[in-house]
């Protein structure tokens, strides 16, 4: 009795070399990546939104959003907080240094079926890597959409990462950027309250445009309620999900957020998708 | 019940069967009485079983006894209902490293697939509620879009034989669920215990090629009769039941339901439940690396959503409360099981009342959330 030929381990990461780091704050960092082999390398394809699992030689993986541009084979980048075991070993990388990756994995921002809309992105927290990746995308492609507005908001001024960005989006054409902090030190020229209050008076037709969402589930659930309000379509409503994962592959199931794997069937949900569930604590 | 058997095998004869199960090799497992509990370990003989054992199970309680020596249940091999492990742990293994990385003397990281320890395996003696629960796991390892090397291996290297159960404990609630006492489906070969030997059946080719010689006896009217009995019996033993309808939508609807604060006033979070679950999934990655840090090997282990780091990210937890907890763990269990896998993820076998130890019962809470009934 022989054992049949075993289909290949999805679990088994590819070696990646760091090209690139960047640091963007003091815990804040981002890493350039390329496979060593290069034919993989080429042949490497992902979507804004998707995310890979970076490995640290004997620590562990951990998933990571691409914010590179899909159309650029260049490098993969991640940018990456430094707050748990893995991601601050990967803090510690220097290019040349290797390590693991495994990818891309999940569902990506619907951006092919943008083109031609309006583009709302709203994020709080601190450095929504999933957003970023789009506002690339869009600013890399502008005359395939509509009017671009950003909408960013953090606890305290002091919070916001990539200002000089923020102001650099700003001056492009037909491109709005509006941001928000709870509490803000002298010299903040923007709003000071919740990012939500600032959807009130959006100028982006609701019929028009499409929203994606990234940050703290009571915010991204905030944000979707005012715009529907608004009467925006909840269909082009677009949300990113944030869970604990281990596989990647919908077989760990930490990941899960009622019936769904965050890790394959998110982390990008139509907002109706997670609507119910978004509203209950600890789910 | 209405089946095809293939013939009726005398108790005397039952090592012919083990012994054609041995065949080419394979490590036949089977149930053995040791420790206090009927364990799956490896048998070669019918005199290893565990002949007159019974099993007395309820809420946080399991003991075994023996049969009234006067009685035909004392000469029985199964005439217990289960005990704490099942199929799962020879499929889906407790702890297995998944891969190895490899640094060499330049920095560079090569990463070698280790393969799966996949022997073939004959298991004697499971029950309609873990080959029920197999088929769940071959579901969430094998058919979706991501297929597990390891769980793979050894399920294609396993065989299952499979007992009726004709003593089921107290905990038992396969009826309500509809995967036992007698198994329907999932087998290779399955075998009705009566009291002076086996009604046998096979469902594969495989199944079939391992009794082809075995001269099984013709099935008599007094057989079939005696079987049905037994399998009535034991239908009409479980008192125990889960609300006989498709619990999702009564759970979502009851997602802020006074009783999860009850129950989790009550459950330890120990995760006792979800190890011996035989349809639980959920297992974590974790690497151990060597001294010299030349290598290290990424292993995974069973996991529980009772744990908190379960749903920990960056320093946060998204249950950090035992009510989000076990929440989690029955809406999943009894509900968002339905939308993953087309069922319940309950097979009734009844271990997570029987190894609780505060005696939580599934079925009790579930009647509580789910009915009027069970409204406080």
């Amino acid at each position: 009795m022989s054992a049949p030929a075993l289909p290949a381990s999805p679990y088994l990461p590819c070696e990646a070399a760091v090209v690139e780091r960047l640091d963007e704050t003091r815990d804040i960092f981002t890493l350039r990546l390329r496979l060593t082999d290069p034919r993989r390398h080429a042949g490497y394809d992902f979507a804004p939104g998707q995310f890979n699992m970076l490995y640290l030689h004997g620590v562990g993986e951990v998933a990571i959003s691409i914010v590179s541009d899909p159309e650029e084979g260049g490098t993969i980048d991640h940018t990456i907080r430094a707050v748990g075991r893995v991601t601050k070993g990967l803090a510690k990388l220097r290019p040349g240094d290797r390590l693991g990756l495994r990818g891309p994995y999940g569902s990506g921002w619907p951006l092919d079926a943008t083109e031609g809309r309006d583009v709302l992105l709203v994020t709080g927290g601190l450095g929504c890597a999933p957003l970023v990746a789009v506002i690339n995308y869009v600013v890399r492609r502008r005359e395939r959409f509509g009017r671009l507005v950003i909408v960013q908001g953090v606890k305290h001024s002091a919070d916001l990462i990539w200002r000089d960005r923020y102001e650099a989006w700003a001056r492009l054409p037909d491109t709005r950027v509006l941001l928000a902090a709870d509490q803000a030190t002298p010299g903040w020229r923007w709003h000071v309250g919740l990012v939500t209050e600032l959807l009130q008076d959006v100028d982006v037709d609701p019929a028009a445009a499409t929203a994606m969402m990234c940050g703290p589930e009571a915010m991204m659930h905030a944000a979707a309620r005012a715009l529907l309000t608004r009467g925006f379509p909840a269909e082009h409503l677009w949300l990113s999900m944030e869970r604990n994962m281990h596989c990647a592959v919908r077989h760990c199931g930490h990941c899960q957020f009622g019936a769904d794997f965050v890790c394959a069937d998110g982390p990008i949900f139509r907002y109706p998708t997670v609507e119910r569930l978004l509203q209950v604590r600890g789910f | 019940m209405e089946l095809d058997h293939a013939g009726f095998l005398p108790r005397e004869r039952l090592d012919a069967l083990i012994e054609r199960l041995a065949a080419g090799g394979r490590r036949v497992v089977g149930p053995v009485a040791r420790d206090g509990a009927v364990v799956m370990d490896t048998v070669h003989r019918a005199a290893e079983l565990p002949r007159g054992t019974a099993d007395t199970q309820a809420p946080g309680a399991y003991r075994l006894g023996r049969h009234d020596p006067a009685s035909p249940a004392a000469e029985r091999l199964f005439a217990w209902a289960n005990g704490p492990q099942g199929l799962k742990p020879l499929l889906f293994a407790p702890q297995e490293p998944l891969w190895r990385s490899v640094r060499d003397e330049s920095g560079s990281l090569r990463f070698e697939a280790v393969a799966p320890d996949a022997p073939a395996v004959a298991v004697l003696g499971a029950r309609a509620c873990d080959v029920a629960a197999l088929a769940l796991q071959d579901r969430h390892f094998l058919d979706g879009p991501f297929v597990d090397p390891h769980y793979a291996a050894r399920r294609g290297q396993v065989l299952v034989v499979a007992v009726d159960c004709s003593h089921p404990a107290d905990t038992c609630f396969c009826v309500s669920t509809g995967d036992g006492p007698s198994v329907s489906a999932g087998f290779d070969i399955a075998l009705t215990e009566l009291d002076d030997g086996y009604l046998v059946r096979a469902a594969t080719a495989a199944g079939r090629e391992v009794l082809a010689d075995l001269s099984l006896e013709p099935v008599t009217a007094a057989h079939r009769a005696a079987a049905d009995d037994q399998h009535h019996r034991a239908c009409e033993r479980q008192s125990r039941a889960l609300p006989a309808r498709n619990l999702r939508d009564a759970l979502l609807d009851n997602l802020e339901h006074p009783r999860w604060d009850d129950v989790a006033a009550r459950c330890l979070a120990c995760g006792n439940c979800t190890s011996v679950c035989p349809s639980c999934f959920c297992h974590a990655e974790a690497d151990t690396v060597s001294l010299d840090h030349a290598s290290s090997e990424h292993t995974r282990e069973w996991d529980s959503c009772f744990t908190q780091r379960h749903s920990q990210m960056h320093g946060y937890k998204v249950r950090p409360h035992i009510r989000q907890r076990y929440r989690q763990w029955l809406v999943h269990k009894l509900g968002t099981w339905h939308d993953q896998y087309g069922r319940s993820g309950c097979t009734g076998c009844g271990r997570c009342i029987t190894w609780c130890p505060v005696g939580i019962d599934i079925t009790v809470e579930a009647t509580a959330i789910c009915t009027d009934e069970g409204s406080p």
